[in-house]
């Protein structure tokens, strides 16, 4: 590559279509990334701002709250007390990275490094992304889903559609497959079933309700529980999922907008899950790129003193007690954990070998980055490659917290703690375990049609009263009849705490 | 790779969204927006309307873990001295060692702060008032006409050329007439090119042919013209009159020794807000106003919120200017009439009579509505001023006027809202 033409400090189309060369080449050769064609959007703050409001994406159907997220993100924006993210980049393919109009020539730089091809590598490469989710189709789906609700506005009344998406957003993280068990999803495909299914118009047959006597007639067959709940593929997780097939009451469009959130949510569960190794793989990937530019000088000194403040204002980790401690840094901690690996692969001491025996001094450090970028999510990643050097460097320690008697420190950054502190430091990355797990039990046939849902409770730890009745009224509107959530303890199976809501009249 | 520059698409995608939030936060913005009002004044918060606002209708909810029971561990970092088995005294506020998680959209969402435009803090702020008694007089003046498309014309201006209509005009005339086609004339001048120069019989006996034939279609293409003068034709307009409701709003205010800067203040906000009030919600209602001292004056905007004057007060001297103006611009059969005195209720003693008779006889007959605010100072007695006696009297003998006292700032808002809140007059003689 030749160190021609030094970049300019403010940006222009030509300086992109360089930079872009040039770290292509750094990212294809040396790291050997494996990228979705690329399409970079250059955009105005206000945009930024609007991509913002709607969870990121470039299409969104509308609703009132990211109305919401818009004006408090732009009051926080307008008064300097928060920076806007340092780019948006979609899950796509193509991939679509933004960039601000603001930022100078050496942000753009970096910006690309980090968005369009560290993010592009590992959303095109991690297995969670592989499997659950579609790039190919994203963006049309999306498209179609905005369509689809604004016809349904239109027919139906807004307050009418908003009603089933305040409803179904509530009960957003209930709808999600946690475990894989149907083939990966095309949304292709689901676009155009979906417009197969508006076509056979309002044919609404529905298996659960079969059941329900005819006048007179006696003869129904008395489901014994286990034929009942194999019928209604109970237990069920994914709460979204068992209203679109089976709450009698919904209407055509009702159901597909319940799918729509659905599909949705379940798209970005995988970001959810990744969100340490996501940054930190981007972070690595341009911190190496940048460093390496300079080096072929590409990039001046002064770009590299510009570099520095921005990567190390965004990789700083206050400590527990400093005011400014918001919960841990994932660029932080994914970027050192990265170039920690990078280490153990090249340098590795004594301890290195014995605690990670598989990748201390293997020298391929690419590989088994690559390798590691693809194959986990942030609850394993840290259980296989937090090293001991790491912990001291980070001092974390584990503080235990049974809700009533004093904290206590069960592990620190020393011999003894450093198998505690890295299990327990998996477990709080670990979606599944931050989120109460809620199923679908059973449905009372043969009485009133009540819902039964069960919070299996971990550790004591029950849900939040208030909000969780709120919730829980969104539920019993979309059900239509009465809804009880019980909290059972999943060590002794004892009845904790029963929430009965009854449907709001419409 | 490709580089696609978006900074010249549509702004504003997330209005639609920003209209839904208002509309879901209504009950609550206007309750919001209320007390701000008590707090500043409307006209200078210009900018930078920040709205705190707090809504369960605006809540996401989900299920989420109690964070006040149960156990659990938290991994932090940046440990300066603890060992393995330290016991540290529980926070005060919360349960848990830190932050690590839920910090993100949980805690501090139930009340937010955002931003409304002046456009939006208005509309909030005025909803639901109204002038009252408005009614539709015919104006004859000339601005209350509207041009309605109404056909089309063969004249008209080059600006209201419709083209669509001319060249289907033009496209029937040449078919009728038989105009040749551009590539008819192309179409022969094209083979006579092809039998080139040869001289033999044929081909000269052609060449003759097709020239003739040629000049026939070029002769009769220059004849009929492409767009003649009979196709073109216009968009019509007609002016049609509007029916308008229109307007008048006389501001009465006294600036006489006797008001103090604080009760001068009073009176300028609820007049700047009875502006602002008109101007955003009625098109036609034309504002007059007059101050006085022991003589009145109509004044323009500028000079009547800005200029300070002082001298004795003689109320009536405003009415007798009032209706000087009004029997000079506003005839009563075309303006619905409305009128609006601010004064601290002083008056000289041997004027009461005279302005309780003009105001009886002459000026509530004429006003659909009239308002009286009486200023006072923070904390000064509550005193009846010889203004009020006098007004209080002639409501008793059957007079419609609407009366609020003010004294500080903060009642300056729902004092406006009772005087011209919709079905007012009711609430306002109470």
């Amino acid at each position: 590559m030749s160190a021609a033409k030094k970049l300019e400090p403010d940006w222009d189309f030509d300086g992109l279509r360089r930079a872009y060369d040039a770290i292509s080449d750094i990212a294809l050769k040396e790291l050997k990334l494996d990228l979705y064609p690329n399409q970079i959007e250059v955009i105005t703050f206000e945009q930024m701002l609007d991509a913002y409001s709607s969870i990121g994406m470039p299409l969104m159907y509308k609703h009132w709250s990211f109305g919401k997220n818009f004006a408090r993100d732009e009051i926080l924006y307008r008064h300097g007390l928060r920076n806007l993210a340092y780019e948006i980049v979609i899950n796509s393919n193509p991939c679509i990275a933004y960039l601000m109009e603001e930022n100078s020539m050496m942000m753009q730089t970096l910006v690309i490094a980090h968005a369009a091809f560290g993010h592009n590598h590992f959303f095109k490469n991690n297995n969670l992304f592989k499997q659950w989710t579609d790039a190919d189709g994203i963006l049309d789906y999306l498209e179609f889903a905005k369509t689809y609700i604004s016809r349904c506005e239109d027919r139906y009344g807004e307050e009418a559609v908003e009603r089933v998406i305040d409803a179904a957003h509530a009960l957003m993280a209930q709808g999600v497959n946690r475990y894989p068990r149907r083939k990966a999803m095309n949304l292709r495909d689901e676009e155009k079933r979906a417009r197969d299914r508006l076509e056979e118009q309002e044919r609404n047959y529905n298996e659960l309700w079969r059941t329900v006597p005819t006048k007179g007639v006696r003869a129904r067959p008395a489901y014994n529980e286990i034929e009942r709940k194999k019928l209604l593929g109970l237990p069920e997780e994914n709460v979204l999922y068992f209203l679109e097939k089976n709450a009698p009451l919904l209407k055509t469009w009702e159901r597909e907008i319940l799918r729509i959130v659905r599909q949705v949510a379940q798209y970005f569960y995988p970001q959810k899950q990744t969100k340490m190794m996501n940054e930190g793989c981007a972070t690595f990937v341009h911190y190496y790129i940048m460093i390496r530019l300079h080096e072929t000088g590409f990039l001046d000194e002064g770009a590299m003193l510009e570099f520095f403040q921005s990567h190390t204002g965004a990789t700083y980790q206050p400590d527990f007690d400093h005011p400014g401690y918001s919960g841990l840094n994932p660029y932080a901690v994914g970027f050192n954990m990265m170039t920690d690996i990078q280490r153990i692969c090249t340098n590795p001491t004594d301890e290195d070998r014995e605690w990670l025996p598989d990748i201390a001094g293997k020298g391929d450090w690419v590989n088994v980055l690559k390798d590691g970028w693809a194959d986990h999510r942030d609850e394993s990643f840290i259980r296989q490659f937090l090293s001991p050097a790491m912990i001291r460097k980070m001092k974390f320690f584990d503080l235990h917290d049974d809700s009533e008697s004093d904290l206590v420190v069960k592990a620190i950054h020393n011999e003894r703690g450093y198998q505690t502190v890295r299990s327990k430091l998996a477990n709080q990355y670990d979606v599944v375990q931050n989120e109460p797990e809620i199923e679908v039990v059973d449905v009372d046939l043969d009485g009133d049609r009540r819902l039964m849902v069960q919070h299996r409770v971990f550790n004591g730890i029950m849900v939040k009263e208030k909000e969780t009745a709120m919730v829980l009224q969104h539920l019993a509107n979309l059900w239509g009849y009465e809804v009880m959530l019980t909290e059972i303890s999943a060590q002794t199976g004892l009845v904790l705490k029963r929430h009965v809501t009854q449907p709001a009249p419409q | 790779m490709n580089i696609v520059d978006r900074r010249l698409n549509p702004k504003g995608k997330s209005l639609s969204n920003r209209r839904r939030f208002i509309r879901r936060a209504k009950q609550e913005l206007t309750e919001a927006v209320r007390k701000a009002t008590g707090e500043r004044s409307v006209s200078d918060t210009g900018s930078d309307n920040q709205i705190w606002v707090k809504a369960d209708r605006l809540k996401e909810p989900s299920i989420r873990h109690s964070g006040e029971m149960g156990e659990r561990d938290h991994v932090l970092p940046g440990n300066k001295h603890y060992e393995e088995g330290d016991r540290l005294k529980r926070p005060e506020q919360q349960g848990g060692g830190g932050g690590s998680e839920g910090a993100e959209d949980g805690g501090g969402e139930d009340a937010f702060q955002f931003a409304l435009s002046q456009d939006e803090f208005l509309d909030i702020f005025f909803d639901d008032l109204e002038l009252p008694d408005m009614l539709r007089k015919q104006m004859k003046s000339s601005d209350s006409f509207t041009p309605v498309r109404a056909g089309h014309a063969v004249s008209g201006s080059i600006s209201n050329l419709n083209l669509k209509r001319t060249m289907r005009n033009s496209l029937a005339r040449r078919i009728a007439l038989h105009r040749p086609r551009p590539a008819d004339i192309d179409e022969k001048e094209a083979e006579l090119l092809a039998l080139g120069d040869a001289l033999d019989e044929e081909t000269v006996a052609r060449r003759g042919e097709l020239t003739a034939r040629l000049e026939v279609l070029q002769r009769r293409s220059k004849r009929i013209p492409f767009i003649d003068p009979v196709d073109v034709r216009y968009n019509r307009f007609e002016l049609v009159p509007q029916p308008v409701t229109s307007a008048v709003m006389f501001c009465l205010m006294d600036v006489s020794g006797s008001m103090t800067e604080h009760m001068k203040d009073l009176a300028k906000r609820f007049y700047k807000l009875l502006y602002l009030f008109l101007q955003r919600r009625y098109k036609n209602v034309q504002i007059v106003f007059i101050r006085h001292t022991h003589q009145a004056k109509e004044v323009d905007e500028e000079t009547f919120f800005m200029s300070t004057e002082t001298g004795g007060t003689v109320v009536s001297t405003a009415f007798e200017e009032m209706m000087r103006v009004v029997k000079a611009r506003f005839p009563r059969d075309q303006w619905n009439i409305y009128a609006a005195q601010a004064s601290d209720g002083d008056n000289a003693s041997n004027d009461n009579a005279r302005a309780a008779a003009l105001l009886k006889r002459f000026v509530l007959p004429a006003c659909q509505y009239f308002a009286y605010l009486e200023v006072k100072d923070e904390g000064g007695r509550d005193v009846t001023t010889d203004l009020w006696r006098t007004y209080d009297q002639l409501i008793k003998g059957g007079a419609e006027i609407a009366m609020r006292k003010v004294s500080e700032r903060a009642q300056i808002y729902p004092v406006f809202r009772a005087l011209f809140a919709k079905d007012a007059k009711a609430g306002a003689k109470a």
